[in-house]
């Protein structure tokens, strides 16, 4: 078979070998379609199996992203200098218009307190969080999920609601020692329960592997705009309410599709945020947001 | 003839070059890379390394390793398990049947036999993940998936050519 050791043992030996390697390939298919069944019926051995081998990868996977990184930044600073006299009049406008809004908001909080004083309201839950970074995306066309740099001894817990700048992005859904699995709001797992900000209409967003969401169980009936913002509606307990999730990008007789605020596929750093939510167990914490 | 401890050492560790380099394409190809729409076409790299391996040193990449590097790539991917171990021992188990005529041929015929094991692989992959989810799910990624991968096929040939000179020669 091969120059190299063309000994008359292994002449002989050929033959047989060449037959255990035709019954090791159908040992090896078996031993795959196996493995999905016990994915299917043991999920929580798989998990920390997942765990264990993405914790043991993980300082790899941390050393060979910051590079990959790096040069995304370059590229970007660039096309961000060409573009810096028509960013910095966007900006300024944009900055006019928020001060508006930082009038209001002030406003309204100081309208906020003094009603919830009056109505003797129980104060919101606090939150803390805790800041991650991307280390890997999984190069498959089935599956959406981010590694970050934060594990169990950090503080993630399974559930935990992940969040980048404007939005909601997913939830943890593995932990190991120094690294976690954030379930990205596009899977095909996903479910998050939501409520339309303007029409108050609840529905349940699910993802299906492609960059835009949809949201299942509304009513055929239900007034729903373009544009309109969907926030995360804190039924199930899982997520707080009024968490920001996406705007909707199209509405028709093919469903209702959502525009998630956050761009997934750029997200390089998360917060990991627990919600101390009334009937779980409520931490000290330092941070609120 | 016997060999020292070091150059058995040395023979054992040239011996994992193609283990290892392929190791390193699964995690390559888990960079997260800040494009729109990447992620779901990210090209399939060990399925170039097990190609190439297969065809030109079968003994140091069998099917067993095929299996394990499918195995550890399920494991970090976070999919199902078995999915990937099951796409690599079929890609090796294709091209342990044509291995001769692959072994002898041109760089371009060996590229075009990729391409249709790339088909195949899109296919199991759809078919599988399918099942898994008890759904149809849409084929059109998965077949992105293998163009992009056929495109990286010269390239990343390429580099494993340069690692079995390097290492398997000599």
């Amino acid at each position: 078979m091969k120059p190299r050791n063309s000994g008359s043992v292994v002449r002989l030996a050929a033959p047989l070998r060449a037959l255990a390697q035709r019954f090791s390939f159908l040992l090896l298919v078996l031993a795959s379609v196996a493995l999905m069944m016990v994915g299917r019926i043991d999920a929580l051995s798989v998990d920390s199996a997942r765990a264990r081998v993405t914790d043991a990868f993980a300082p790899i996977l941390d050393a060979i992203s910051r590079p990959a990184a790096t040069a995304a930044h370059v590229v970007e600073s660039v096309v961000e200098v060409q573009n810096a006299f028509e960013e910095n009049q966007r900006l300024k406008a944009e900055n006019a218009r928020l001060l508006q809004w930082k009038q209001a908001a002030l406003r309204l909080e100081a309208e906020n307190i003094s009603l919830r004083s009056l109505l003797k309201a129980t104060p919101e839950p606090s939150s803390s969080f805790i800041t991650a970074r991307v280390i890997a995306a999984p190069g498959s066309s089935f599956l959406r999920t981010l590694v970050v740099t934060a594990g169990r001894r950090d503080g993630v817990r399974k559930g935990q609601a992940a969040i980048a700048g404007s939005g909601l992005v997913g939830r943890v859904i593995e932990v190991g020692e120094w690294s976690a699995r954030v379930l990205l709001l596009t899977d095909i797992n996903t479910r998050i329960p939501v409520v339309l900000e303007r029409s108050r209409q609840r529905a349940v967003m699910a993802g299906d592997n492609s960059d835009q969401t949809r949201l299942l169980y509304l009513p055929p009936e239900a007034p729903v705009q373009v544009g309109e913002r969907v926030v995360t509606s804190g039924h199930g307990g899982q997520f707080p309410p009024g968490l920001p999730v996406g705007v909707v990008s199209s509405a028709g007789e093919r469903g209702v599709r959502v525009q998630p605020n956050v761009d997934l596929s750029r997200v390089e750093h998360l917060q990991l945020v627990e919600f101390s939510l009334p009937g779980s167990e409520s931490e000290p914490s330092s941070e609120s947001k | 003839m016997t060999l020292t401890l070091w150059q058995r050492l040395d023979k054992t560790g040239r011996n994992l070059a193609p283990f290892a380099v392929t190791v390193m394409l699964a995690l390559a190809g888990m960079i997260p890379v800040p494009l729109p729409g990447y992620a779901s076409v990210a090209p399939f790299l060990t399925a170039i390394a097990v190609y190439y391996w297969a065809i030109h040193r079968p003994d140091l990449m069998g099917p067993g390793t095929a299996f394990l590097i499918g195995l550890l790539q399920d494991l970090l991917t976070g999919g199902p398990l078995g999915v990937n171990a099951l796409v690599l021992v079929l890609v090796h188990w294709a091209v342990s049947s044509q291995r001769r005529v692959l072994a002898s041929s041109t760089f371009a015929l060996m590229w075009f036999g990729f391409g249709l094991v790339m088909m195949g692989v899109a296919c199991i992959q759809w078919l599988a993940f399918s099942a898994l989810q008890a759904t149809v799910l849409p084929f059109r990624p998965a077949l992105f998936q293998a163009l992009l991968t056929m495109a990286f096929f010269p390239a990343i040939a390429w580099m494993l050519i340069r690692v079995h000179r390097a290492f398997l020669q000599g």
